[in-house]
């Protein structure tokens, strides 16, 4: 009977982090195109709903019903599948995030390689979908898009390696108490900036969304999806931007944690705090995507290779150096 | 490579300022209109749906003269016509298919009585091909309909013409 319980009280509490996540996806796919016509002077989506908040819900509603065309020279399963799985490592990754110090739904040890590890693993869905669509466009897609998040996935890695050398556990809930006193972001600026650039790459925003430039590739790995399928790539992909969002809040903008700990701000509870630095990071993301031109891809590779991994190789050594120097390592 | 220009790479400075000018771009006024609600202003020179027109006492004005129908570059218009019993030369079908109809506006230029015109109407979608071949009745009383604007129109582009 008590394992019972236990089963139901851990899937009221999946349900419980699950469901706000999936309405603000959709919530952060309407801010994104509201920001993008902001800076445009355009108005952006504002008839359904408040503000046009309900617009992605009206878009979902809208791929529901739309046909699923599954081409004929396609892998079939494979081609169902690749959808799926974007859409499930998407969110599967949420399960470590500490909301506050605790909630959190797996508090396990090595949180951090576990979200490095499913945000590789996302690579697969777009490798899966482009592949088995047997069509040209899609496969080309999906080859950039590989070898584009493989790349970058390689500075991201050491830029974490930066912060467990300053918090000494791999545990996102270790990580984010290591800033009480001072958030990483200001000992390891550089790496803020340059994670966050990996991150745009990482999710195929632009400036690097070539794996779906309209001008040369159509749409890239979706082309030849449709209904509810291309829905769950676009629901994914927007999953995994605001993972990275809250990837970079927790790593470096300290989490739950409230910017200082006066009256004012240490009533709000802490997980308001992530939330703000969430978005604050994605606001950032869609500005970006507004003011900022396309990469080449030579531009892209060069970026991701020759600047960002030996740079953040450099401040590897530089942090240890500075850390063993000043007997700052943890758990002396 | 310049030490400026290198400085500037480094520290981004060319994306700060486009990131700022973002953000000051935000809080400006809204260069488009908010459509369906509300809508831009139209020159009375506007090409949009046709009408036929009627004279004040209710006689329409076309006197099947087919200057129109022969200008048409896309030859949209179809006219049949046959005299009247009391001698006037009238149109008995008068069809503009307005699926083929490219909106130049010549079938307005070349009409002498001001018959047909093309009004300040550009929603008139609809959701079957056959609602958008016109005969006669419909151009009539679309004319009906936007006579007080067609007139001010003729009347404030009269000058021009």
């Amino acid at each position: 009977m008590t394992e019972l319980f236990i089963f139901f009280e851990q899937i009221y509490r999946i349900l419980f982090l699950l469901i706000p996540v999936l309405v603000s996806v959709a919530m952060i796919v309407w801010l994104d195109r509201r920001v993008w016509a902001f800076v445009q002077k355009r108005r952006g989506p504002n008839v359904v709903g408040p503000f046009g908040l309900f617009q992605t819900l009206a878009d979902a509603l809208k791929y529901i019903f739309k046909e699923i065309i599954i081409p004929a020279s396609s892998n079939k399963v494979i081609f169902i599948l690749a959808p799926i799985v974007t859409m499930t490592l998407a969110l599967i990754a949420w399960a470590v995030i500490p909301f506050s110090e605790t909630f959190v739904l797996a508090d396990i040890n090595v949180g951090i390689l576990y979200l490095f590890a499913v945000s590789s693993l996302g690579v697969y869905g777009i490798i899966m979908g482009g592949w088995a669509s047997n069509s040209k466009y899609p496969f080309l897609g999906a080859i950039r898009s590989a070898a584009q998040m493989v790349s970058y996935e390689v500075s991201i890695g050491v830029i974490i390696i930066n912060v467990l050398l300053c918090v000494g556990s791999l545990n996102l809930s270790d990580i984010v108490l290591a800033q009480k006193d001072l958030w990483f972001v200001i000992p390891l600026f550089p790496m803020f900036i340059i994670f966050f650039i990996s991150a745009l790459a990482e999710t195929n925003r632009p400036p690097f969304d070539l794996p779906e430039a309209e001008a040369e590739l159509v749409a890239g790995y979706q082309t030849e999806y449709s209904g509810m399928m291309y829905a769950m790539f676009w629901l994914g992909e927007y999953a995994n931007i605001l993972l990275m969002c809250a990837m970079g809040s927790i790593l470096f903008l300290g989490g739950w944690l409230s910017p200082l700990d006066l009256f004012p701000f240490n009533v709000i509870p802490a997980p308001i705090w992530l939330i703000l630095k969430i978005l604050f990071l994605f606001i950032l993301f869609a500005l970006i995507k507004a003011i900022v031109p396309r990469y080449r891809y030579d531009q892209l590779m060069k970026l991701g290779w020759k600047i960002f991994l030996p740079f953040s190789l450099i401040y590897v050594v530089l942090t240890a150096s500075f850390l063993m120097y000043f007997d700052l390592l943890p758990g002396n | 490579m310049s030490l400026i220009r290198f400085f500037k790479i480094i520290f981004m400075i060319d994306f700060l300022t486009g990131l700022i000018m973002a953000v000051k771009e935000i809080f400006k006024p809204k260069k488009t209109i908010n459509y369906p609600f509300e809508k831009g202003s139209i020159s009375p020179r506007a090409r949009g749906e046709h009408a036929l027109r009627r004279y004040p006492n209710g006689e329409e004005r076309c006197i099947a003269c087919k200057l129109c129908e022969a200008v048409c570059p896309a030859q949209a218009i179809t006219i049949e016509s046959s005299e009247r019993e009391d001698g006037s030369r009238k149109t008995t079908r008068y069809d503009i298919d307005m699926l083929k109809c490219i909106y130049c506006g010549l079938c307005e230029q070349s009409c002498p009585v001001d018959a047909i015109v093309q009004g300040p109407n550009f929603e008139f979608a609809t959701e079957t091909r056959e609602e958008l071949y016109y005969n006669k009745e419909k151009l009539l009383e679309n004319g009906d309909r936007w006579e007080n604007i067609l007139a001010a129109n003729i009347n404030a582009d009269s000058s021009h013409r």
